[in-house]
């Protein structure tokens, strides 16, 4: 399965980027070969529909739950169509590593 | 010609302005128009009353794409410059965000292999009341849920009569629905009020019409009310002062009981004669 997670950076490091149209960075997680891959969101600085463009970018990679800090109105319907997981991270002051224990545990 | 009334700050007084110049100019024997361009909440209709002539619905064309005969190319997602198409070629799937879609059609000029149909989609509707023999009011409204109420400012206003003399009602702010106003008028009166809220939005207010390079002249309403900082903003920056309207307390008890102050205040009547002059005169500089 792979996760991605919304963040301010490019590693390991980096905290949870709180927006998920317009983050800076995904990191998807891979839980079967315990690999984290970085990529810059290609959308963050679109004029309209950052969300939806998102959802396309990290669809296209496979993804099958996300964590954010929010979701916007217009991605909740397209997620819910793919069977795409919204995760809402309570704590926005987790790193990616965290996050990546907190869940590669369940 | 076209004015429109606008405000920047929400509660200046637009509407009191626009309607009770209508209903001024109207008596002259000039053909007159009206258009409530709050189409996400108009109330022009609280205060001017007349027969329904005609109601139009709006609509808009959202794409419809046939997943059986879409190839998956890409063209028509490479098309949409509004991210309004996802596409998912690993699992065949295709589908359209209605809410993005600004209504452009390059998606269907896009697409090679016929995929691409147009549904209509109702966004709003126009309801034209006939006021008196010579004019007439245009109310725009939104249907509930509708992304953006500009496409039927536009369409709305399209509707304006060229030898009419035509009030824009404009909404709130200085965003798009204002700009989709204001950008179509000849003039634009900007109602404000001498509290710093007021002062604030007028100054967005102006930046935008200067940028849109559009004449403009300044109406400050609760007059005496506040200090006189509205004043010393327009001597400042060299703004037209086009009239003062009182606070008074009579003002608001005849706009309560959705009338007139043009008809229940005899001295309003006069004030807003003026008014019409000094935009006429504006206007024509």
């Amino acid at each position: 399965m792979k996760i991605a997670i919304t963040a301010t950076a490019n590693n390991s490091k980096a905290k949870l980027d709180n927006r998920f149209g317009r983050c800076a960075y995904f990191a998807i997680y891979d839980t079967e070969l315990q690999q984290t891959e970085y990529h810059e969101n290609p959308a963050k600085a679109s004029a309209e529909g950052a969300g939806p463009a998102s959802v396309q970018f990290i669809a296209s990679k496979g993804v099958n739950r996300i964590i954010s800090g929010e979701f916007g109105g217009k991605v909740k319907d397209i997620l819910n169509g793919l069977k795409i997981q919204m995760v809402i991270h309570g704590q926005p002051d987790s790193t990616i590593a965290e996050i990546v224990q907190q869940f590669s545990k369940n | 010609m076209k004015i429109a009334i606008a405000s920047g700050k929400g509660g200046t007084g637009k509407t009191l302005v626009s309607t009770n110049l209508f209903n001024v100019i109207r008596q002259t024997g000039q053909k007159t128009q009206l258009i409530d361009c709050d189409a996400e909440e108009p109330n022009v209709c609280e205060f001017i009353r007349g027969k329904v002539e005609e109601e139009t619905l709006t609509t808009t064309h959202i794409p419809v794409i046939d997943a059986r005969k879409c190839t998956f190319c890409g063209k028509c997602q490479e098309y949409c410059s509004y991210n309004a198409i996802i596409m998912l070629p690993a699992i065949k799937t295709i589908q359209v965000v209605e809410d993005l879609c600004h209504d452009c059609g390059a998606c269907v000029y896009a697409c090679q292999y016929d995929a691409i149909t147009e549904k209509e989609k109702v966004t709003g509707s126009i309801t034209q009341y006939a006021i008196g023999s010579n004019a007439d009011l245009l109310e725009s409204q939104t249907e509930i849920g509708i992304y953006s109420p500009v496409p039927i400012i536009g369409q709305t206003i399209n509707m304006a009569e060229a030898e009419a003399l035509t009030l824009l009602d404009s909404p709130p702010g200085t965003s798009c629905p204002f700009i989709a106003t204001v950008e179509r008028a000849d003039y634009v009166v900007l109602v404000t009020e001498p509290t710093p809220f007021g002062l604030n939005d007028l100054k967005l207010s102006v930046e935008t019409l200067r940028r849109l390079k559009k004449k403009f002249g300044v109406v400050i309403n609760r007059f005496g009310l506040g200090k006189e900082l509205i004043e010393d903003y327009l001597k400042r920056e060299g703004i037209a002062l086009l009239e003062h309207i009182p606070f008074d307390k009579r003002i608001a008890r005849v706009y309560a009981k959705g009338e007139l102050i043009t008809e229940e205040l005899p001295e309003y009547h006069d004030l807003f004669g003026k008014l019409y002059q000094n935009i006429m005169k504006q206007v024509q500089a």
